[in-house]
């Protein structure tokens, strides 16, 4: 099986990998980082939304061994441990943006690679569109609309989630 | 801060917007949904599933996948049979309007025989990786003999029979009303609205797919399952008592987080049998994480009603009267609590918000090859809001009356109300929740804004929705006498620690609710300590006794009201662990905020210290006392509860387009109390935003051959970000006489409403009622070119 590289929330992995492995797997069984999670199999949900080197990526359909030397974050990076939250976390639990829970970690991992992008003042238009590649099944999007609103002006001053 | 936000923040008890107990390990990916437990030595199981709607299977052949690498078993439905384990059941009697019981056919958890639907398990591979199980799935060959698909439901009757035990598949044709009245009525009305009404077939598509984890200890012989369900003590019970997999009391099944439901984890599902059974065999855990896709072809459906509706006005507008005749398509097999959802769960409902002196429904149940329908989110009660509310906008229009006064007119207004389907009414102000929304979504300023529409050449449209829903399902007494094979109460158990903390054990399950946060609410509130001291406990049958989970909005009315009886109890106990603390009679002892007083004196005792003593037992002896503070209770509620409310929709058109622009919202429900405002508008906010889905983009579509076209997040319309405004959502208030806290019950409320609201919203602006539901861009152009040619021709 062959070897994989990369720098997973700041810390170095290698494992060897079945060379059809997605990142979501290696993420979930390898690393146990099971945050990251796995809504549909047509790459529409975005459950498995995570940061690879910085971008947003979907994490099903993404093989682990293409993230060689890549650094990677997941909603477990997100917020230093024992730290405190990440605004964007704190801001969808202050605005209720989340349900289940399900869709959270990418909704989470999205809405900062938006901030990344578009900058702190986002409208709800903009916030809409951009939410194109996440699904939630619970809120409507009602809440996390309000949330990375919110969440988006929070950031203001914070360096970017790497 | 602002103070509002600061007394917001500090409020934990009935009314206040507690931010959510739960909600920090799901924004840290630190949830614990099925798939995220990892059992040692566990595998994983794939399931072969028919590709054909319908099909002889001839023979299942498993050799060569099972000399596949990494292959620990392969099984088809045959070893079922001769491990005797039994069927999935329905377990919900309906008897026929002759009085003969529903046509129930065996329902193995892996086909053998015959295959019924695309998806139909014919054979499961476990091994020791997901890619192992799929390389060897591939070499299972199954011979099948290819058989004529019923795929529609309004021609299911008159095509061969799926089941013998169905001819005409029909499952039964049942009734509710008084059809003589109905027909009276019809014959002395000054007016009759007709609608055929097809209510769409819908995936629910909780964004968690589900798993299970099957987990037999060979020391013990005890079963452990970990599903992703919304009722895991019922899970146990059938699959101990119907399916005979183990006795009860040697299955445990843990049902962790879950990432929503909507009815479709309510079930007992074959891979939840499966799972089970398979782990004994091979001696490790097993587990099967469900696909999306394949989620499509093995989650229960919902809806997908065919209709013929009449509603008879009199000559002043008053409703005299409405005929009901429905096709409900139940799918290939009867799933758990099918057949209850096209009956009561639907015509009960018929009489909306209004006094409608006689009704009479008819429902035929069809077997099609297709995947089992069963309840989602409002389960039956969208169904029949859509029939009223439908006829009653139109009626309004045929007969030149405002929408709005029309239900006014019509609107029940003195409480309780016994209508003419077995509902009693309890309590209710339709005409509140009608002005609020009217003036929420500023229907007078409608005029102005359409005029402003038409002048970018864009048509708009408003439409009502004034539903209404029975919630707290229910008395078991009730159901019982209704074809239930179940009771329907809840079950609490309040523990408190010898320092004061609390646990509470219910037998509802959270998934999405927030029953973390609002069961401890209350809990807060009534002992008077913090909410960080109480934890909720609920979803593992070794430490809830009994329960019936969560579904059809009952966690509140029922769940609490559960929960409250326990408090009552502890707070009975306490005293008299006080009274002997402070040496007074039991009588004189007071209970506020969280401390004891003497009547009329300042001797008193915290909570800390009367829980403290009643564990060290120091102050009484065992003759006068039992140490000790956990008590339990179980709630049977006594009548229904009924929400209701009013949901308004104006909708932009581009007539060039067909694209539907909601241009607002406005909801206005009746919940009875409230104990978390934020919550509870966000239940609002998801049930409107499934409702929308079904009034306009989601459609769940069978081809001839049975084939499910709409069978993938590719094709199947999710509702998105983008498709929703902001919502307005506001509530009036009555509180329902019938439970303690009186809860209505909010989780269905948006997805029942919101519908007809939409449909009403779009063929007011489109001038024409012929339109289907999902109301798509290119079926709105449609509906607006044929009903420009149907003008045309007439001028």
């Amino acid at each position: 099986m062959p070897s994989v590289s990369m720098t997973v929330n700041g810390k170095a992995v290698t494992a060897d990998v079945d060379s059809r492995t997605l990142l979501v797997q290696f993420l979930r069984e390898h690393l146990r980082l099971t945050g990251t999670h796995v809504g549909c199999d047509t790459s529409q949900c975005g459950a498995c939304l995570i940061h690879l080197n910085g971008i947003a990526v979907k994490s099903c359909t993404t093989l682990a061994l293409q993230c060689e030397g890549a650094t990677v974050l997941t909603i477990e990076g997100l917020a230093a441990p024992d730290g405190p939250l990440h605004p964007m976390q704190e801001a969808f639990r202050e605005n209720h943006g989340l349900q289940c829970g399900f869709c959270t970690p990418g909704m989470v991992m999205s809405a900062v690679d938006m901030v990344n992008r578009k900058g702190n003042e986002l409208d709800e238009h903009t916030i809409r569109q951009e939410l194109d590649g996440n699904l939630c099944r619970c809120t409507g999007y009602h809440n996390i609309v309000k949330a990375i609103a919110a969440g988006a002006k929070a950031m203001k001053g914070s360096s970017p989630a790497a | 801060m602002s103070s509002k936000a600061a007394s917001v923040e500090t409020a934990t008890g009935i009314g206040a917007s507690v931010r959510r107990k739960e909600d920090f390990r799901f924004i840290t990916g630190k949830g614990q949904y099925t798939d995220d437990i990892s059992r040692p030595g566990e595998t994983r199981a794939l399931f072969v599933r028919s590709p054909h709607a319908h099909a002889r299977i001839k023979k299942v052949d498993v050799d060569a996948a099972s000399k596949m690498p990494g292959v620990l078993a392969v099984l088809a439905g045959a070893e079922l049979a001769t491990d005797k384990i039994g069927n999935l059941i329905c377990g919900w009697m309906i008897h026929s309007k002759d009085g003969s019981p529903m046509k129930m056919s065996a329902h193995p958890a892996i086909a053998s025989g015959k295959a019924c639907y695309v998806g139909d398990p014919v054979a499961v591979v476990v091994a020791e990786t997901m890619a192992a199980a799929r390389d060897a799935a591939e070499k299972v060959q199954v011979d099948y003999e290819v058989l004529p698909a019923v795929t529609d439901p309004a021609k299911a009757q008159s095509q061969p029979a799926i089941h013998e035990v169905a001819p005409k598949n029909t499952i039964y044709q049942w009734h509710l009303g008084d059809a003589k009245a109905v027909d009276a009525a019809m014959k002395s009305a000054k007016h009759v609205t007709r609608l055929d009404i097809v209510n769409n077939r819908l995936v629910p598509n909780a964004m968690e797919p589900r798993v299970a984890i099957g987990d037999y200890d060979t020391g013990t012989q005890n079963f452990t399952l970990w599903n992703t369900s919304q009722n895991p003590h019922v899970a146990r019970l059938v699959i101990a008592a119907f399916v005979g997999m183990a006795p009860e009391h040697k299955l445990r099944v843990i049902a962790p987080d879950v990432g929503g439901g909507f009815g479709s984890k309510i079930f007992i599902y074959p891979e939840e049998v499966v799972c089970l059974w398979a782990s004994k065999k091979i001696g490790r855990p097993v587990k099967w994480t469900c696909d999306r896709s394949e989620a499509f072809l093995a989650d229960a459906h919902g809806r997908d009603h065919v209709t013929h509706a009449e509603m008879a006005f009199g000559d002043d507008g008053k409703i005299t009267g409405l005929k009901v005749k429905t096709i409900a398509n139940l799918g290939a097999y009867m799933s758990t609590f099918s057949s209850s959802v096209p009956t009561y769960l639907y015509a009960t409902l018929l009489s909306g918000q209004y006094d409608i002196p006689a009704i009479y429904c008819e429902v035929d149940a069809v077997y099609t090859n297709t995947v089992p329908v069963d309840a989602y989110r409002g389960a039956g009660r969208p169904e029949a809001t859509f029939v009223v509310e439908r006829l009653v906008e139109v009626g309004a229009r045929e007969l030149g009356i405002d929408p709005g006064d029309l239900r006014k007119k019509n609107f029940i207004k003195s409480f309780p109300h016994q209508t003419p389907v077995i509902m009693a009414y309890d309590a209710g102000d339709y005409l509140a929740s009608l002005k609020k929304a009217m003036e929420i979504a500023d229907v007078k300023g409608f005029g102005k804004r359409k005029r402003d529409s038409a002048r970018l050449g864009k048509l708009r449209g408003i439409g009502y929705s004034t539903y209404i829903e029975a919630c707290g399902i229910a008395p078991s007494q009730a159901v019982g006498s209704l074809g239930a094979g179940v009771g329907l109460w809840e079950s609490a158990e309040v523990r408190v620690n010898p320092t004061g903390s609390v646990e509470v054990l219910t037998g509802c399950h959270s998934h999405g609710q927030g029953h973390e946060t609002t069961f401890a609410q209350l809990v807060s509130e009534r002992l008077g300590i913090p909410i960080d001291t109480v934890s909720i406990v609920h979803g593992d049958t070794d430490k809830v006794q009994f329960g019936m989970g969560t579904y059809g909005s009952r966690s509140g009315a029922v769940g609490m009201s559960a929960i409250v009886k326990a408090l009552d109890k502890v707070e009975a106990k306490a005293k008299k662990v006080a009274a002997f603390m402070l040496e007074a009679s039991e009588g004189d002892i007071e209970f506020k905020d969280g401390k004891f007083t003497v009547a009329g004196t300042d001797k008193s005792a915290a909570w800390g210290e009367v829980t403290l003593n009643a564990y060290v037992a120091h102050k009484f002896t065992g003759a006068q006392l039992e140490p000790g503070l956990k008590e339990g209770a179980f709630y049977d509620p006594t009548n229904f509860t009924f929400p209701a409310g009013c949901h308004i929709c104006e909708v932009e058109i581009d007539p060039d387009t067909g694209h539907v622009d909601i241009a607002g919202w406005a909801a206005v429900d009746d919940f009875g109390t409230i104990i978390n405002p934020m919550i509870v508008e966000g239940q609002v906010h998801g049930g409107v935003a499934q409702g929308v889905g079904q009034a306009m983009i989601e459609n769940a579509i069978y081809d001839k051959e049975g084939q499910l076209v709409s069978g993938s997040f590719m094709d199947y319309a999710m509702p998105r970000a983008e498709n929703f405004p902001t919502l307005k959502v506001g509530t009036t208030t009555t509180k329902c006489p019938s439970n303690p806290l009186g809860i209505k019950g909010c989780g269905e409320a948006g997805a029942i409403a919101a519908p007809a609201a939409v449909i009403n919203a779009i063929t007011d602006a489109i001038g024409t009622e012929d339109l289907a539901m999902p109301a798509t861009a290119p079926a709105v152009w449609a509906a607006i070119r044929r009903a420009a040619k149907i003008q045309h021709a007439a001028e």
